[in-house]
């Protein structure tokens, strides 16, 4: 590594000047546990590591009227930790929760795993399926981009960490008659990356599927939405199972898996996706007709 | 060219300052810098658990860990732990279950454990698995470690706790 600096900057305008000043030439760190790796292996070479992780503004979790806001520093085990997240957002929770270890997961960040853009990132996928959104800062610019919009291909994400800050995720609060769920397969409990991994975001009103999406990994350069079999779902009554079944088939179809030494062969993958989507379908469906939360 | 930094943090209590490169890992200034060796370097990217500190009493894994990231931070390492009851009650709980074997995990699972029955006061087995979860062992087959972490739960109750197996 031939970094020249490690640079802690204590707010978020000292962070820009910085990306400003090294010009392409500084790399931000959050929690580093995919950087450092990259680092150590030389595919990056910068003369400068900006650490965000004393930004006070980038370790809120905050809830505004409509949104649930999580800054760039939030790690996983904050969020797998969370009460009201377990409650009302147990994708994320799960998601969250089903990575690496708890030694990796106090300090891996989620905006630091959407920027490492693996298709099969676990909370990444749980944020697809809730259609959530990230604030990026890029020169003096502030805009929103959906995190599904992010990916340019398997580890290139359009963020570009050398130039751009993500301040936050921004996840809209779940509405009335919504539900979540999130499933995933893999070859251990810990420190293991997934096999196939399912969310799905779901609501139900007057007994309906209204809106429905689901996001799957491995199985595309980016996380994947089988959107025919989220067609086939909406109108639905709540407990048709022909339909969940037809919807889970399809998304088989749609997601069409390749033969993965590390992962598990097409045949296998395909067969696993119908019955990871229906399964997982079932479990939103029942989260989101849960009295106790609505 | 590298800018060597000075990196002020707390290492078990004690105050310590040490000049160090951008781009030195945590694990390397305990070792080689401070020379506390009890950390152990497994496999190097996060994915055995052996390199397992406490940073601000949280277990995470030093091998990965930037050194500079520790500035103004407190660190606990294996050395660290006998100063506090429950590391005492640990260790002796570890020797006595015959949770160590060759060793060379065992600092890295006592700091998890550490870290997690300081923050979690009556776990049961699976509570204790899912904690351990990020440290190998190619020795034990991890049924004795998880006893005397349990046990270590049991006897800060005085109860029989859960009996779940």
């Amino acid at each position: 590594m031939n970094e020249k600096i490690y640079l802690i900057p204590k707010n978020i305008e000292q962070c820009l000047d910085l990306l400003k000043k090294y010009d392409g030439e500084a790399v931000i760190i959050a929690g580093g546990t995919d950087l450092m790796l990259s680092l150590k292996e030389k595919k990056i070479s910068k003369k400068a590591i900006i650490d965000i992780t004393e930004i006070p503004e980038l370790k809120k979790l905050q809830f505004t009227d409509d949104t649930l806001n999580i800054g760039a520093s939030i790690t996983h085990a904050q969020i797998a930790k969370n009460i009201w997240i377990g409650d009302h957002m147990q994708a994320l929770a799960e998601a969250c929760n089903s990575i690496g270890s708890p030694q990796i997961r106090n300090i891996a960040t989620l905006v630091g795993n959407i920027v490492n853009a693996q298709p099969a990132a676990d909370s990444a996928i749980a944020l697809v399926a809730m259609d959530a959104k990230v604030e990026v800062i890029s020169d003096s610019r502030v805009y929103l981009e959906s995190v599904e919009n992010l990916y340019k291909g398997v580890g290139k994400s359009k963020i570009n960490s050398c130039k751009e800050l993500v301040t936050k995720i921004i996840i809209d609060l779940p509405v009335y008659g919504s539900g979540t769920a999130f499933r995933r397969i893999s070859k251990r409990e810990a420190l293991s990356l997934p096999v196939l991994n399912v969310s799905i975001f779901i609501t139900i009103i007057k007994g309906k599927v209204k809106n429905v999406r689901i996001a799957i990994g491995p199985v595309a350069k980016h996380p994947f939405r089988p959107v025919k079999a989220e067609q086939i779902l909406i109108g639905k009554q709540y407990d048709d199972s022909k339909a969940f079944k037809e919807a889970a088939l399809m998304a088989s179809t749609e997601a069409n898996p390749r033969n993965s030494i590390f992962r598990g062969s097409k045949e296998y993958r395909s067969v696993l996706i119908k019955f990871l989507v229906y399964d997982t379908l079932k479990v939103a469906i029942k989260n989101a007709m849960r009295e106790d939360v609505r | 060219m590298e800018k060597f930094q000075n990196l002020k943090f707390k290492i078990n209590g004690n105050l310590v300052e040490v000049i160090v490169s951008p781009d030195e890992l945590l694990i390397d200034v305990l070792r080689e810098k401070l020379l506390l060796t009890g950390t152990k370097k497994g496999c190097g990217v996060g994915e055995c658990g052996a390199c397992t500190v406490l940073l601000e009493g949280k277990p995470v894994c030093s091998c990965l860990l930037p050194a500079m990231k520790v500035q103004n931070k407190e660190i606990t390492t294996i050395e660290g732990l006998e100063s506090t009851s429950i590391g005492r009650k640990l260790q002796e709980s570890f020797i006595n279950h015959g949770a160590v074997q060759c060793g060379f995990c065992t600092p890295g699972m006592l700091m998890a454990a550490k870290g997690y029955l300081d923050k979690n006061l009556n776990p049961n087995k699976e509570d204790i698995r899912k904690a351990i979860s990020g440290n190998l062992c190619r020795c034990t087959g991890y049924k004795k470690i998880i006893e005397a972490i349990y046990n270590v739960v049991i006897e800060r109750h005085g109860s029989e706790g859960d009996s779940n197996d």
